[in-house]
């Protein structure tokens, strides 16, 4: 056997991807069921961002032992005190409800001063690197945007995919979209990690991975339709496996672009990056296990006729003199 | 089959010229700086000052990296953060309130660089180090305050017109409630009210719009229409952003950053500064207004000043460019008691002027002083208050010192009440004018709903984080690609390169903001961008195993792909819009680079790579294969 070219995937593979369709499907719509009652019963572990609140980082000279930190801060009278690293476990991010809920200039700095007072020891002394203060009405409109920028985003697939593709194909990619999206945020409810406005960001951009990948599949599905003689599961199996390397190799590509994010960008950028790491792998998936499936179940089963340019040679012959 | 005309390889070549001269600047260092600007148009910023900063520099043992005078700053660069820190510690007092002592960062990019238009991005707060706060206007206060105008000219106008009423208030739904005497008539009522209401000129001197006015026999409700009701806020808010800006400017900080978001917050970031409390104080500054007769010109105060015989019932008061003026005691309004000052056109005479619009009370006030003394000046004094900290003996010592400059000093033409016009401006005298005074005083109360202070280590630190980060996306992904699709990934990764490149340039040339998520961002698309060579390195294979010969396949492969590169950039566009539109700080740098990146991947990823590989598979001789 060549060497080169090198393939990650056999060049001409013949998976019948659609024989098992009904289980990927199911499979993965279990996955994103199961991601929604997490969310459910869970909730986010939102960050200061949409909760409001008061942050403090802290760099310790030593590494710091979080439940110890924690434990002084309930002595100091924050209790529910979330403490966690950054990056290196002598830098600390503490997040907490400010005592009296002030938000004047004396009060946020006497919070500060009080973590930063308890927190220290004699031994291993801290010093505060940076601190925020989020009032609650902030936290509300943030959270308010980010759900219309995850609708406008899907609207805005759909209504791009339906005039560029069909109408049944634009169902299916958002279904595949959406369920990705779950599962990511499913996820993050299940590991309870900090849900803040860098994740929110990581989830849009794993919303346009995803879609994406489905296009790419979906652009070969048309071109197959109208050049091959062939039923549509056939032509749909044949179009995945034509595109699967194309998926697969992209996928590698921006997976190692999210951990260099991950290992490189240090701790605000790590949910950012772990959602995408995620979102790529789910996203990669969905659009080879899910998208194309469902373009053979119930109302949306597409035939050779969804696919035909008719319109457009309509449209041609009418503007002849 | 496998050609590349030759105009579009000159397009490459001058998109990689510019790309690199534009990107250019982001290599050389910022200098930490010192900045000197006057803060009073009497003082000047020349040689002299340059000499004193230089004595005082030395005196305090910091050597500067450089002196320098241009464009009527000074600009003392230092070695470091903590030497900046020293000098403006050393510089401030000592040069006093004349001069504004700023912190900055100043590029260190060469002239011929800088007179092409290159310059550096700007860094976000979150790499630079600095404080940030979000204020929120009360809206529903500025309301009410201008409601409580409008009643007030109601009742001034029913007096006028001699119609009886007994209650005139202002109730919690922002509309008026006037009950009328019993035996007032009902329809002069409405014709003063409609009077007193349109009367009051709004922002642009636009009159004011005519109100709703229900209710029959003696009980009236007055409306104002909705479109009034936001414009009123819409000018609150902008009132108050005049407001903090004017304050901001005063605090010394080089680029200060002033942004409405959404409608009725305001954006303030100051890099550089680390203490949020001070910062606060300075933007929580009171100003005010102060209208008093003059009772001697600039020649009598001189004098008098001279001669040290100063009127008893006078003071004297400095104008904009330090001349002398003597004013009275006596206050006649004062910045609580105006309404509205906006700059418009004398309709007499066509000229700039600023329609100012008192209360009642002022305005009663004012008409009696001019009445007796038509062809005498009034002044127009701006004063503020700006509270200070000094260490003495270890305690923090809490004080204020108060600036006080006659901002307007106009002949009074005729008697006036509530509404007059100062005229003779020019059009920007006008438009300032007309700022100012609004400066005087907030619209409304503003409350910090947001705050945040990032140390300039962590600013250091980040930028490093994020360097580091796109540096590794890019060799992951070139170890990847180079073994992958051996020659065709070399291309691939030529083409990757550009494409940073001309972020990083068109970033710099729109003046974009670089946030730690934009380093982000940047790493992406590189991940991202790659799927359009995937896709036409891996349509180039397909071909090429039909049994198409190399040069067909590659052409065709190019060509093939180029419809589904389209759809699939178009919806990654579309999320990052959505990014850009919705999100906040740091995630609109994410969004920029998503975007920017994006465009300029399709560019380079399908006419770029596509140059090379014909440049090395093109031409006349045999090609047997091809390494992919």
């Amino acid at each position: 056997m060549k060497l080169f070219p090198l393939h990650l995937i056999p060049a001409d593979t013949r998976i019948d991807f659609m024989r098992w369709r009904l289980v990927t499907v199911s499979f993965m719509a279990l996955l994103a069921l199961a991601a929604i009652a997490t969310i459910a019963v869970k909730g986010f572990n939102y960050a200061l961002d949409f909760t409001g609140g008061t942050s403090v980082e802290l760099v310790f000279e030593k590494p710091a032992d979080i439940d110890a930190v924690r434990e002084r801060l309930e002595a100091a009278g924050y209790p529910g005190a979330q403490v966690q690293t950054m990056g290196t476990g002598a830098d600390l991010m503490i997040r907490l409800q400010p005592k009296d809920g002030g938000s004047d200039a004396e009060s946020i700095n006497r919070t500060a001063d009080e973590v930063l007072a308890a927190a220290s020891t004699p031994d291993n002394k801290a010093t505060i690197k940076g601190r925020s203060y989020v009032g609650p009405q902030v936290g509300r409109d943030l959270a308010r945007n980010g759900i219309y920028a995850v609708v406008f985003v899907l609207l805005g697939f759909l209504l791009y995919i339906a005039m560029r593709f069909q109408r049944k194909f634009a169902i299916a990619a958002i279904l595949t979209t959406l369920g990705d999206v779950i599962i990511v945020a499913g996820w993050f409810s299940f590991a309870w990690r900090e849900f803040d406005l860098t994740m929110l960001a990581g989830l849009l951009t794993v919303m346009g991975f995803s879609i994406n990948d489905t296009i790419v599949v979906f652009d070969r599905v048309r071109e197959n339709f109208r050049s091959m003689r062939a039923g549509p599961v056939e032509i749909l199996n044949v179009s995945i496996n034509q595109t699967l390397s194309r998926t697969i190799i992209t996928s590698v590509a921006a997976f190692l672009s999210a951990l260099a994010i991950y290992v490189y960008g240090g701790g605000s950028l790590e949910g950012m990056s772990e959602a995408m790491m995620i979102g790529i792998v789910i996203g990669t998936a969905s659009s080879i296990l899910v998208a194309c499936p469902l373009l053979t179940i119930g109302p949306l089963k597409v035939s050779k006729q969804d696919l035909m340019p008719k319109a457009r040679d309509e449209e041609a012959l009418a503007r002849r003199p | 089959m496998l050609e590349f005309p030759r105009w579009k390889y000159l397009v490459i070549l001058l998109v990689v010229v510019l790309s690199t001269l534009y990107a250019l600047p982001n290599l050389y260092q910022k200098d930490p700086s010192v900045q000197i600007t006057k803060n009073r148009p009497a003082v000047v910023v020349d040689e002299a000052l340059s000499q004193r900063v230089r004595s005082l520099l030395k005196e305090a043992g910091i050597e500067p990296k450089s002196v320098e005078l241009q464009d009527g700053q000074l600009l003392v660069r230092l070695a470091d953060a903590q030497t900046q820190t020293r000098a403006a510690d050393v510089l401030r007092p000592a040069l006093g309130e004349d001069y504004t002592t700023a912190l900055n960062l100043v590029p260190t990019t060469p002239g011929w660089l800088e007179k092409i238009g290159a310059r550096p991005m700007s860094l976000g707060l979150d790499l630079q180090g600095g404080v940030h706060f979000t204020m929120q206007v009360d809206r529903n206060a500025a309301l009410e305050k201008r409601i409580e105008s409008y009643a007030d000219a109601i009742r001034q106008s029913l007096r006028e017109g001699r119609v009886g009423y007994t209650a005139v208030n202002r109730r919690p739904d922002h509309s008026i409630e006037v009950v009328l005497t019993r035996n007032a008539n009902p329809d002069d009522a409405r014709r003063a009210i409609v009077t007193a209401v349109t009367g009051i000129t709004g922002a642009g001197g636009a009159v004011g719009a005519a109100p709703v006015i229900d209710g029959d026999g003696s009980r009236l409700t007055v409306r104002l229409p909705e479109s009034e009701l936001a414009r009123i806020a819409v000018d609150a808010i902008e009132q108050n952003r005049n407001v903090i800006s004017n304050r901001i400017n005063a605090i010394g900080v080089a680029e200060p950053v002033l942004q409405r978001q959404g409608e009725d917050r305001l954006v303030i970031q100051l890099p550089g500064l680390q203490d949020t409390a001070e910062a606060k104080r300075l933007i929580g500054a009171a100003a005010t207004l102060e209208f008093r007769a003059v009772t001697g010109d600039e020649l009598q105060a001189a004098a008098a000043l001279a001669d040290g015989n100063i009127p008893a019932d006078s003071r004297i008061y400095y104008d904009d460019y330090g001349r002398p003026l003597l004013l009275s005691k006596r206050l006649l309004a004062s910045g609580e008691d105006l309404v509205n000052a906006v700059p418009t056109v004398d309709p007499q005479t066509g000229l700039p002027a600023v329609s100012v619009t008192l209360s009642s009370a002022a305005g009663k006030r004012m008409f009696d002083h001019t009445v007796e003394n038509i062809g005498n000046r009034l002044g127009i004094v701006y004063v503020e208050r700006i509270p200070t900290v000094t260490i003495v003996d270890g305690k923090e010592v809490h004080s204020s010192r108060t600036t006080e400059r006659v901002i307007s000093s106009a002949t009074i033409r005729g008697a006036f009440g509530k509404d007059f016009q100062t005229t003779g401006l020019s059009r920007e005298e006008a438009n300032s004018l007309a700022k100012q005074l609004k400066a005087g005083a907030l619209a409304a109360p503003m409350d910090f709903v947001e705050e945040g202070v990032v140390g300039p280590s962590l600013g250091a630190e980040n930028v490093a984080r994020g360097v580091k980060a796109v540096q590794f996306a890019f060799l992951f992904t070139l170890l990847f690609f180079v073994i992958y699709y051996r020659m065709f990934g070399l291309i691939t990764c030529a083409a990757l390169l550009l494409n940073l490149l001309m972020v990083v340039a068109l970033m710099s040339v729109f003046g974009a903001t670089m946030t730690l998520p934009g380093f982000a961002g940047l790493a992406l698309s590189i991940g991202m961008s790659v799927d359009a060579n995937v896709l036409i390195n891996e349509r180039i294979r397909e071909e090429l195993r039909t049994g198409l010969p190399p040069r067909a396949a590659i052409a065709t492969g190019y060509d093939k792909a180029s419809g589904t590169i389209f759809d699939s950039n178009m919806t990654a566009l579309l999320a990052g819009i959505a990014l850009y539109a919705f999100g906040t700080g740091p995630l609109r740098g994410f969004a920029v680079t998503m975007v920017i990146g994006i465009l300029t991947s399709v560019f380079t990823a399908v006419t770029v790579s596509r140059g090379i590989a014909t440049l090395i598979y093109g031409g006349k001789r045999k090609l047997k294969s091809i390494a992919i």
